[in-house]
């Protein structure tokens, strides 16, 4: 994986000193709370509803053993014992101390870790496939082009002042789990006829208040423009993007007011001034940043394994943790194993101190060291032998990440909601765990299939409600928690926007309204095969809408 | 009614005005507004408190008054007079003083 060089590592040290002195004028009262806050964002420190928090970036959702040690060792050092894997590859802790953070911010740096670009409105963590250099449908790593845009963004002079946030996301397989199309930037990595590498580019999706899928703007970009052509596009949106109201502010909102024909002639035409300058990107250059995101040595072996086979027919719990959570490997005879932080009527995305070192091991014993955060909030190992998984399975009940539910309607992506953030109309984790322990048995859960719930505790859709094949959205009305629900979403390469499908429920109905849909669904479907989404997609939203709220 | 509400600055913990410009720890013994002109005096006050670096984020809160306990009138209020509804091992929730 990436490693930091001289100037990566004295970059971030400098930004910890910085922040450390910060802080110190902060609490002697040199620097007001105004002129503090933009500082601390910078750093990643919010203040929510009972504490401060501290967003820690997983560039790429890619780590080790070593950082997700030292993460364990946050929790337990200077918060209460756990971390939040957040929907964009993060960790969040939700009780630092502001006269802590300097010194959590040194402990993170020994590991090469920071929490720049995790806050403002600059360009943020480049998010990738949590799969990435290791599935079997991948057309080449996303990463080392995640790292190139990284070092690129990094304290970007230009755009260290946009008008609003701005999030790249890249996939490198044609499925895509990167949810591309829901982001400022979304990248596709393709070959083109003559077998050279480049990007489909899709400009202006998002969430939000104001959900829009990206507009496809190139069909091929060359590898060697890809940092002419993003600066091309954040050169138009930070000159014509709207600085007078924060929530049209996103480039989203540009591409829908100005057309998009009209502002890909923009982005070109700022394309054509600067293609052939500093920003070509050298073959050699693309190659040696690859060289740090090297596959590790993997034998091949064999597509099934004994033990695996003989394992499932014993243990049902084992069987269905392999029917759900493994992605195919390119590597035969290996496998990308996902540990669910989706227990059973537990907390979406939280882990505890004791199962980030668990984790930090089992991916040492068996995963050649790597680690992947997905923006489904779940931890994945990308590199494990099949032979090895009836032992890993094992480690994994004893530290309760073993629910063999990835994919499945208890896997739910929920944001932190009321229960932590100032932002929030409602909570979203109680009805998450409300809904993972009303369908958590195995048999019904499997029965149901593919079915993705997201959740968010406002418009700011940080759960990305909009493009969950159910989506829910708490607010709040006459001072009680209210759900609006949403179908038909979706965030992968045939991404589209939920609609909703009637007047929402009180936190006592929703559940009940959940079950009623994933009930209509099921008596209706072609067979196990039609998913929840192709399913009504085939029978559009008239037979939930009755399900829900009568004959019209 | 209204009490006036910030998170101290230092350690980030959710504290409400009480009597002689103290903060508390707990919504129970914060001190209670009535009418225009003392909210807006409580504010002026909670605002200096922030300018000398004790506290941060202040506003006023609506409040009842049940049975002599302060009991806030919003959902998010009540949520952070005692901590996250997930946990009731950690915030306020959790250290057991009776009001």
């Amino acid at each position: 994986m990436y490693r930091y060089d001289e100037f990566d590592a004295s970059f971030v040290n400098q930004r910890t000193e910085q922040f450390k002195d910060q802080v110190r004028r902060r609490l002697a009262g040199e620097l007001s709370e105004d002129e503090f806050k933009p500082l601390r964002l910078m750093n990643g420190l919010y203040l929510q509803l009972h504490a401060y928090m501290l967003r820690v970036a997983i560039p790429y959702g890619t780590l080790n053993g070593r950082q997700m040690r030292k993460l364990a060792h946050i929790a337990r050092t200077y918060d209460q014992s756990y971390g939040h894997f957040t929907t964009r590859q993060n960790i969040q802790f939700n009780w630092p101390k502001l006269e802590d953070t300097p010194k959590i911010l040194e402990e993170l740096a020994e590991v090469e870790m920071h929490a720049i670009q995790t806050s403002g409105n600059c360009i943020r963590n480049v998010t990738a496939d949590h799969f990435a250099g290791a599935a079997a449908d991948e057309i080449a790593d996303p990463r080392p082009y995640a790292e190139i845009l990284r070092q690129w963004s990094s304290l970007h002079p230009e755009f260290s002042f946009l008008p609003r946030k701005f999030k790249i996301a890249i996939t490198g397989a044609p499925n895509d789990r990167a949810a591309v199309q829901v982001h400022d930037i979304g990248l596709q990595l393709t070959r083109n006829d003559a077998g050279e590498i480049g990007f489909v580019v899709f400009v202006g999706g998002g969430l939000g208040r104001t959900p829009m899928i990206g507009r496809k703007v190139r069909d091929f970009l060359p590898e060697e423009d890809l940092l002419a052509y993003s600066e091309a596009i954040l050169r138009v949106y930070n000159r014509y993007g709207r600085r007078d109201n924060k929530y049209k502010a996103r480039i989203k909102i540009l591409v829908h007011e100005t057309g998009l024909e009209e502002l890909k002639a923009d982005i070109e035409a700022e394309f054509e001034k600067i293609r052939f300058g500093v920003l070509r990107l050298p073959d050699e250059e693309v190659r040696r940043i690859e060289a740090y995101f090297a596959p590790p040595p993997l034998e091949v072996g064999n597509a099934t394994s004994d033990a695996v086979e003989a394992r499932k027919a014993s243990d049902a719990a084992f069987a269905q943790f392999v029917a759900h959570n493994l992605n195919p490997h390119r590597v035969p005879g290996y496998t990308s194993v996902t540990l669910s932080m989706k227990p059973i009527g537990g907390i979406p995305g939280d882990a505890s101190d004791k199962q980030m070192d668990v984790i930090a091991d089992l991916a040492e014993k068996y995963g050649h060291d790597e680690i992947r955060i997905s923006h489904e909030q779940n931890v994945i190992l990308p590199h494990v032998k099949l032979d090895d998984l009836p032992a890993l399975f094992d480690q994994l009940v004893a530290a309760e990440i073993a629910e063999g539910n990835s994919g499945l309607i208890t896997d739910i992506i929920a944001c932190p909601g009321m229960d932590y953030c100032a932002l929030a109309t409602a909570r979203s984790i109680p009805v998450a765990q409300r809904i993972s322990e009303r369908f958590g048995a195995a048999e019904r859960q499997a029965e149901i299939g593919e079915l993705k719930i997201k959740i968010s505790g406002c418009i700011n859709a940080c759960g990305h409600h909009h493009v969950g094949h159910i989506g829910i959205l708490g607010l709040e009305k006459k001072g009680e928690e209210f759900y609006q629900v949403t179908l038909g979403g979706s965030a992968n390469e045939n991404a589209s926007i939920g609609e909703i499908v009637g007047r929402g429920f009180s936190s006592e109905e929703v559940v009940d309204a959940i079950e009623k849909l994933v009930d209509t669904y099921l008596g209706l479907r072609n067979g196990k095969e039609e998913t929840f989404l192709e399913a009504y997609r085939r029978v559009g939203e008239d037979p939930f809408k009755e399900a829900l709220y009568g004959a019209a | 009614m209204k009490v006036i509400t910030a998170n101290r600055l230092l350690n980030g913990d959710v504290v409400w005005l009480a009597e002689n410009g103290s903060w508390v720890e707990r919504i129970a013994l914060a001190k209670v507004y009535d009418g225009k002109e003392a909210v807006a005096e409580a504010l002026a006050e909670g605002l200096e408190a922030e300018k000398n670096q004790k506290v941060v984020g202040v506003y006023e809160m609506d409040v009842a008054v049940e049975d002599g306990v302060i009991v806030p009138v919003r959902l998010r209020e009540k949520i952070r007079a005692t901590g996250p509804t997930t946990h009731p091992e950690l915030g306020k929730q959790a250290q057991a003083v009776s009001a």
